[in-house]
């Protein structure tokens, strides 16, 4: 049960990982070519880093010509927001601020 | 990839009668001091919109059943599926000897959805927060 969280949790520790994989969720699609022109590193290392994001669902690519385009997908995140337990506390403190209210009511 | 939609249930023993009951989950004051600001009014096809200090859920009347039964839709539009919540709450109201057994039913989940509330969790709790302090202000 643990991998998943394992895989996404180490490939988002590396800072340029990090920072390659933000700029993608918040640019949209970039080549590896754009990518590198912010990156501070060469294109090998960005190569390299974005095949280790793509390993772990992060990111996907798309060839078009000589060109290959990569994008966030934020999806591969799900597994680490346990959103059923968030919702489920907050039914649970509703609930609780539903019985003071009913006790202050009359009948 | 797994499509199973998943559902939230939470169930509580109510020490009250579920006509009273029914009168907190269905006036709009009296909503507004346990859930959130609204506009409800129990009419099925009745749309109305529940209101925080983080943002806000549409919703639409879809079943009323005086004393047992309401079902609303809880939606969150977002342009990034990941966090667009289309889901459906319903709480039904069983009597029991000593008042009423509540529960909640909330589906439409899907699992590879992100909490729908987006960045909204610290203004969940804040929201908790403000209004366990109104509360304890009018006991």
């Amino acid at each position: 049960m643990t991998e998943p969280h394992d895989i996404l949790f180490r490939t988002l520790a590396d800072p340029t990982r990090r920072a390659l994989f933000e700029r993608l969720c918040r640019e949209g699609e970039k080549t590896v070519g754009a990518l590198t022109a912010k990156a501070g590193v060469s294109q090998p290392v960005v190569s390299k880093h974005l095949g280790l994001l793509k390993q772990a669902g992060l990111v996907r690519d798309r060839h078009e010509g000589r060109q290959t385009h990569y994008s966030a997908q934020l999806s591969a995140l799900a597994p680490l927001v346990d959103w059923t337990g968030q919702m489920t506390r907050f039914w649970e403190s509703r609930f609780d601020d539903l019985e003071n209210l009913l006790r202050r009511m009359d009948q | 990839m797994n499509t199973q939609i998943r559902t939230v249930v939470v169930e509580r023993e109510i020490a009250h009668p579920p006509e009273k009951l029914w009168r907190a989950l269905t006036q709009p004051h009296l909503i507004a001091e346990w859930l959130m600001r609204n506009d409800f009014a129990p009419v099925i096809g009745h749309k109305f919109t529940l209101s925080g200090d983080w943002g806000s859920v549409e919703c639409d009347v879809l079943a009323v059943e005086p004393g047992k039964t309401l079902t609303y839709t809880w939606n969150h539009p977002h342009a990034d599926p990941a966090f667009d919540l289309r889901s459906v709450v319903s709480f039904t109201l069983t009597p029991t000897g000593s008042g009423t057994l509540l529960r909640m039913e909330q589906s439409g989940f899907r699992p590879e959805q992100k909490q729908a509330f987006g960045g909204a969790r610290h203004g969940w709790e804040q929201n908790f927060t403000n209004l366990e302090r109104v509360l304890a202000e009018l006991e």
